[in-house]
């Protein structure tokens, strides 16, 4: 690979353009957010910048902390079922013959292709409780019981069907998370998984390794950036999610990106919601670090 | 709240509207164009027939520009840093006292409305615009209890809060009006200021929490049609246009006494084109305009000239009018300033959470 030094003009003029972007759309705005989470509110529009902390102590306070560690268990949770979920779609896509493998991965993309806000209703039209899943089930028991009846075993059916509470309780949240980021999962653990070199499964399996022994010890650390990457790309936002909760979740489901998007809306604090936010980004950095630092501690055992 | 739409277009609401639209006649002969002569509208979604908009646009010559919000919270947001360019918007009553603490309303050149009497003497002096000097009201309605006819009939707010009966069977909203029905409810007026009766409002609903499926984004009708609750908190209209889709469906307002509210026409500050607006404001107050939009949208109207115009199912429906009895129980909403709004946000966060 050629060093950027050979041609510095060409690579400034290849780089300007995305870092001018990043600077006007995404750094200066964080900067504004940054400085109003120093500010205090003095009307229902005007706020002064005094350099107060006293936002930070307020995002503190136990309630919102509470919330925080809450929306922490959610957010893992949902984390983990979608790495079981996509690791063996991303492993049957990497072995699927080569001419399928660009119509797997636009299944994979597809749902984007739809607004998350209706993918999310499209979720509370299956879940609900006369929705889509539960008329599947009824269909299922109502064939069950007309089978069974003849042999006498129509009693053990009950008298009739109870639909299954599937939504507006946390765990339709975490489902809700895990069908809209999964994606985020599949693609990096594709990535990673195509470029490993396959003779090396090929040397366990032949040195007499198992099937499982062979997975857990060569595949997985080797698709490890994959893992990292995909972990990242999913955590983070399901952190920050607001619209699943408020539309899947039940009495108890306030996440903290719920209390933040109150902040700016109905509450209209926005130095108070800038403020949670800023601790949600450093929270979120702290964890970057400790995986870098990880990491590095990693390779220099080796 | 989210920024979801809280007037949701009900499939037959869209098909009306399709049809209005293509059936729109040239009742007005067409004007003389002013030269470049416009109007941008801010308006709430489904809130306006299909005919409203093209007959001013021929009779007055003016190109509106028709544009939605989905909240009052995004209202404002838009017009927090400066008005981007609209001429006439539809606050709610606490939010217009917000808006004229914040200075972002026009005050209105009465000389240049007319029609301006044919509102309900009323209406005409209300606590978030003494005097009527900013705003034209739009339209008005009450918070109350929608419900499935055929499983309860509630007539307090204790079929939200206290009974068991619809254990499970209840949504109510995310919102500050959750909070301000429970005050309603204990027998206090809901812009009480005294923190401690805030609180104990804030512990009904907390012991009331077990039997709620869910705190809704305002879509608490939407529960209310799929069958996953009996009772919900809701406003009127709301619940009215999925009593369109279902027989079952009805709406009261509670005994105690509940939330009026109400959309008012204003003209935020910098709006470029104030004299359209004051046109617009003119050609709605319309007894025949104002009730042809009245029949549509099936919210009260306080124009009492069109209220006369109206179809007698509409004039004595009391989920549409409630009785003079129910309204002298119900007040506005009023804004206190930024602390107590602040203060009743964050007790409505800590029953969300507990």
């Amino acid at each position: 690979m050629q060093s950027w030094r050979d041609h510095p003009a060409t690579f400034l003029i290849l780089v300007l353009p995305g870092c001018l972007w990043l600077l006007a759309f995404f750094l200066v705005p964080l900067g504004f957010i940054w400085v109003i989470s120093f500010g205090e509110t003095s009307g229902p529009v005007d706020i002064v910048y005094t350099w107060t902390f006293a936002n930070y102590l307020a995002a503190l306070d136990p309630l919102y902390l509470q919330l925080f560690v809450k929306s922490l268990v959610i957010a893992g949770i949902a984390t983990a079922v979608i790495l079981v979920v996509a690791f063996p779609v991303a492993f049957a896509i990497t072995f699927a013959p080569d001419r399928l493998k660009p119509l797997l991965l636009v299944l994979v993309v597809l749902p984007f292709w739809t607004n998350m806000l209706i993918r999310t209703y499209a979720m509370i039209a299956v879940l609900r409780g006369n929705g889509y899943l539960n008329w599947t089930l009824e269909g299922l028991w109502e064939a069950t019981r007309l089978l069974v009846t003849p042999i006498g075993l129509g009693g053990v059916m009950g008298e009739r069907f109870e639909g299954l509470d599937l939504l507006y309780n946390n765990t339709a949240v975490v489902f809700g998370i895990v069908y809209v980021y999964l994606p985020f999962m599949v693609l990096p653990l594709y990535a990673s998984l195509e470029r490993l070199d396959r003779s090396l499964v090929e040397a366990s399996l032949d040195l007499g390794a198992s099937q499982v022994h062979t997975f857990f010890r060569i595949v997985v650390p080797l698709a490890r950036p994959g893992i990292v990457s995909g972990l990242m790309l999913v955590f983070i936002p399901a952190m920050g999610t607001f619209l699943i909760s408020d539309l899947l979740g039940g009495p108890d489901s306030l996440l903290l990106g719920n209390v933040i998007e109150r902040q700016f809306k109905s509450a209209n604090n926005w130095p108070l919601g800038a403020a949670m936010s800023f601790l949600l980004l450093y929270v979120t950095f702290a964890l970057l670090l400790a995986r870098a630092w990880l990491s590095g501690r990693r390779a220099s055992h080796v | 709240m989210t920024s979801l739409p809280s007037r949701v277009f009900t499939r037959r609401r869209l098909l009306r509207s399709g049809l209005a639209v293509a059936a729109v006649t040239p009742l007005v002969p067409p004007l003389a164009r002013a030269q470049g002569r416009e109007l941008v509208i801010f308006n709430w979604d489904s809130y306006i027939d299909g005919e409203t908009i093209p007959e001013f646009e021929r009779a007055s010559g003016i190109r509106v520009q028709y544009e939605l919000f989905g909240s009052n919270d995004e209202l404002f947001a838009k017009l927090r840093a400066g008005n981007p360019g609209y001429d006439l918007i539809f606050p709610s009553n606490d939010w217009v006292a917000r808006m004229l603490t914040a200075e972002t309303l026009e005050p209105l050149d009465k000389t240049r409305l007319t029609g301006l009497e044919n509102i309900g003497e009323a209406f005409m002096d209300p606590p978030h615009d003494p005097g009527r000097v900013h705003t034209v009201p739009y339209f008005w309605g009450t918070l109350g209890i929608g419900y499935r006819s055929s499983v309860t009939s509630p007539t307090s707010w204790g079929a939200l809060f206290s009974e068991e009966a619809h254990a499970g069977r209840i949504a109510l909203l995310q919102s500050k009006d959750t909070l301000e029905a429970a005050l309603k409810y204990l027998g206090h007026s809901l812009n009480t200021t005294d923190r401690a009766t805030i609180e104990a409002a804030a512990d009904v609903l907390i012991r009331a929490k077990p039997w709620i499926k869910q705190f809704a984004p305002d879509t608490a009708q939407d529960l209310l049609l799929a069958d996953e609750v009996d009772v919900c908190l809701e406003y009127n209209g709301d619940i009215l246009q999925v009593m369109e889709e279902d027989d079952d469906l009805a709406y009261v307002v509670p005994d105690e006494g509940s939330q009026i509210w109400e959309d008012c026409m204003c003209v935020p500050k910098g709006a470029p084109h104030p004299e359209e607006a004051h046109a617009f404001i003119s050609y709605v107050l319309q007894p025949e305009v104002a009730a042809r939009i009245a029949e549509w949208v099936l919210y009260p109207t306080p124009n009492l000239a069109a209220k006369a115009l109206l179809p007698e199912e509409i004039r004595t429906n009391p989920s549409i009018f409630p009785s003079d009895d129910i309204l002298a129980r119900c007040e506005y909403a009023r804004y206190q300033g930024e602390e107590l709004e602040r203060f009743k946000d964050e007790i409505m966060t800590r029953v969300l959470a507990a």
